[in-house]
């Protein structure tokens, strides 16, 4: 490790502590620790949104994907991106209208049973451990790649970190953390682009004429069926990421930190802007990591291709690039998180804790000691599965986050909002359904069973074909949301609220005067 | 909470303007959703099934690609549009709880 990686990694780690310090200042109510007291403003909004959302997997992930498959690569760009069109215009300003500081109050604004909430704080964690091990394990290997030390003090490093930033700065540190990661990975993406252009004489088309031969694939490199050579399985991928986004939490989570559905629209406008530049340059980075560092060498150094871009920074900018690119990596795991560890404990202290077993009456102190105990919790519980699980091959764990969001949340999300008819029991039998469904079918898929020794947890053939089994347990989430839903429309459940006055509330954001 | 202040909802979903607003939004909202679900399916069912998109558009500069990027610029065309079309409904929304709520 030389000079510069250190300079450049301690200034990350100063930089977001003072910005803990500063924050932990103004974090003593519950809806301060949870969404930074509605305060954001619509860029400050959009640019956390890009910093919670663009984790590894998607800097350092699809580069690779790019550099060693070509155009299959760039498949989870286009998802990843085009998914904000659901969130605009179906989710964000109703979900900013109807709830508070979670997911769960959004679907509890309309049905106020326990077990909706739990079921609903059931599938935030569940989401929140999957995400979160997948980022830890892959923020280990990669660091103790970066900085040579071992995997287990790289995983404590970031276990800590934001432990730290999310115990005392609540909201508002994770998202100043998320926007300062969102501007340092522009920068740093910006820069190799810029630099990768430059070698092509910014000849963008000559670019592709280029890799036609740069690449052991040869032309094939530009086309699509490298990585999925059956549609349906590409299908299944899409509708996960597609609708996903638009059920994960700690994204949902984000849309409370805004005053109003007018800042929360605005908000997606600056989230969209940004992402979107963002995956465009994805292509630069997979393009140049194949053509200057090598499919060879990057392999070398990781067989998913995740060193791809760090490579690529070294050989286009030399070792000080190299190393700032490392320390926006690694702002880039320390900000994804923060946020997930953040809605994590939301789903316990808050879901769980305030509003089912003490039923809401609860004080603001209790609320924010609850909901640090929680954050500990969370964090400690995350970093303990990730030290257990630095063999596995947990990659596919991002993708199964985003299908279970779709399968398990979407659905009752929807449904709460636009279906007249729509239940208690549905949204209990949807949540469950879209959950079991996808974690059983990934099971015994060939991310868990695979033939290849290594790939999977078990050798053998799969049952199921599929990777992401997005194309049958989103279907299933709909499906049981209706079944459900007309099995029981005779029962009368007394937690529910008139959908008239949801409609209402949902359109207009009004909220009755607190007595 | 204490709900003493309740307003009769019911009344104001069945109201014209509410009714009114609701559709209003359909109408804008679901053509979008629907174009924007086609494209994004019909890519990966033209390049898992065909070779079509695998022709040269400029230089080799595939249709592949122009479709994908196109994908990127329908996102911030629609979301636009959206921001755009919003500022109406706003004014609707404002004019609906003016007469509901401030008394």
């Amino acid at each position: 490790m030389d000079i510069i990686s250190i300079v450049i990694f301690i200034a990350v780690i100063g930089l977001t502590l003072g910005i803990t310090y500063w924050a932990a200042k103004q974090t003593t109510t519950a809806s301060e620790f949870y969404t930074a007291g509605g305060s954001l403003t619509g860029w400050q909004n959009g640019m956390a949104i890009a910093g919670d959302y663009l984790s590894a997997a998607s800097f350092l992930g699809i580069a690779g994907a790019i550099s060693l498959s070509g155009f299959d690569g760039f498949y989870y760009s286009i998802g990843f991106l085009t998914a904000y069109l659901v969130v605009l215009f179906l989710i964000a300003e109703p979900l900013r209208n109807l709830g508070k500081f979670t997911m769960a109050d959004m679907i509890g604004a309309r049905f106020g049973a326990k077990k909706v909430r739990g079921a609903a704080a059931l599938n935030t964690i569940t989401i929140v451990l999957f995400y979160m091990l997948a980022q830890l394990v892959g923020a280990g290997a990669l660091i103790k790649l970066l900085l040579g030390i071992d995997y287990w003090i790289a995983v404590l490093i970031v276990g800590v970190m934001m432990t730290i930033y999310v115990l005392f700065g609540g909201m508002t540190a994770t998202s100043w953390v998320q926007i300062v990661k969102a501007i340092l990975l522009m920068i740093g993406t910006i820069i190799i682009s810029f630099l990768v252009l430059l070698k092509f004489d910014f000849n963008f088309i000559g670019m592709f004429d280029a890799m036609r031969t740069a690449t052991p694939h040869g032309e094939a490199f530009l086309h699509s069926g490298l990585i999925y050579k059956d549609p349906i399985g590409l299908i299944s991928v899409l509708i996960a990421l597609v609708l996903g986004t638009a059920g994960l939490p700690h994204i949902l989570m984000r849309f409370f930190t805004v005053k109003d559905a007018k800042t929360a629209r605005s908000s997606v406008i600056y989230a969209v802007w940004i992402i979107g530049i963002f995956y465009v340059l994805t292509i630069f980075l997979g393009f140049g990591a194949a053509k200057f560092v090598g499919v060879d060498a990057i392999v070398a150094e990781n067989a998913a291709g995740n060193m791809a871009a760090p490579m690529l920074a070294g050989v286009l900018g030399g070792s000080a690039l190299e190393s700032f690119v490392a320390a926006v990596a690694f702002a880039t795991i320390l900000a994804v998180v923060a946020g997930l560890v953040l809605s994590g404990a939301s789903a316990i202290a808050h879901d769980i804790y305030g509003q089912i077993i003490k039923k809401g009456i609860i004080t603001e102190k209790q609320q924010v000691r609850a909901a640090r105990y929680a954050a500990i919790g969370v964090a400690i519980f995350s970093i303990i599965l990730a030290l257990g699980a630095e063999k596995l091959n947990v990659a596919f764990l991002v993708s199964l986050a985003f299908c279970i969001a779709a399968s398990a949340n979407v659905p009752t999300i929807l449904f709460t909002i636009y279906w007249k008819k729509f239940n208690t029991t549905g949204a209990v039998a949807s949540m469950l359904t879209g959950l079991i469904v996808a974690l059983v079918l990934v099971a015994l898929s060939p991310s868990v069973i695979n033939p290849v020794e290594g790939a999977a947890f078990f050798v053998g053939d799969p049952i199921f074909p599929y990777a992401n089994p997005a194309i049958i347990s989103v279907p299933a989430g709909f499906i049981a949301a209706i079944i459900g839903t007309l099995v029981s429309s005779k029962r009368h459940e007394a937690d529910e609220v008139s959908y008239a006055e949801v409609r209402f509330k949902a359109e207009t954001g009004y909220r009755e005067p607190e007595q | 909470m204490q709900k003493t202040a309740n307003l009769d909802y019911e009344k104001i979903i069945n109201s014209s303007e509410f009714k009114n607003l609701v559709k209003q939004k359909r109408r804008f909202a679901t053509p979008y959703m629907i174009i924007f679900f086609i494209a994004l399916f019909t890519l990966p069912i033209l390049t898992g099934y065909t070779n079509i998109l695998e022709n040269r558009a400029f230089g080799w500069l595939t249709w592949t690609w122009v479709y994908s990027l196109s994908m990127f610029a329908m996102v911030w065309v629609f979301t636009s549009i959206y921001m755009k079309k919003s500022k109406d409904f706003d004014k609707d929304i404002e004019e609906i709880l003016k007469k509901n709520i401030a008394k």
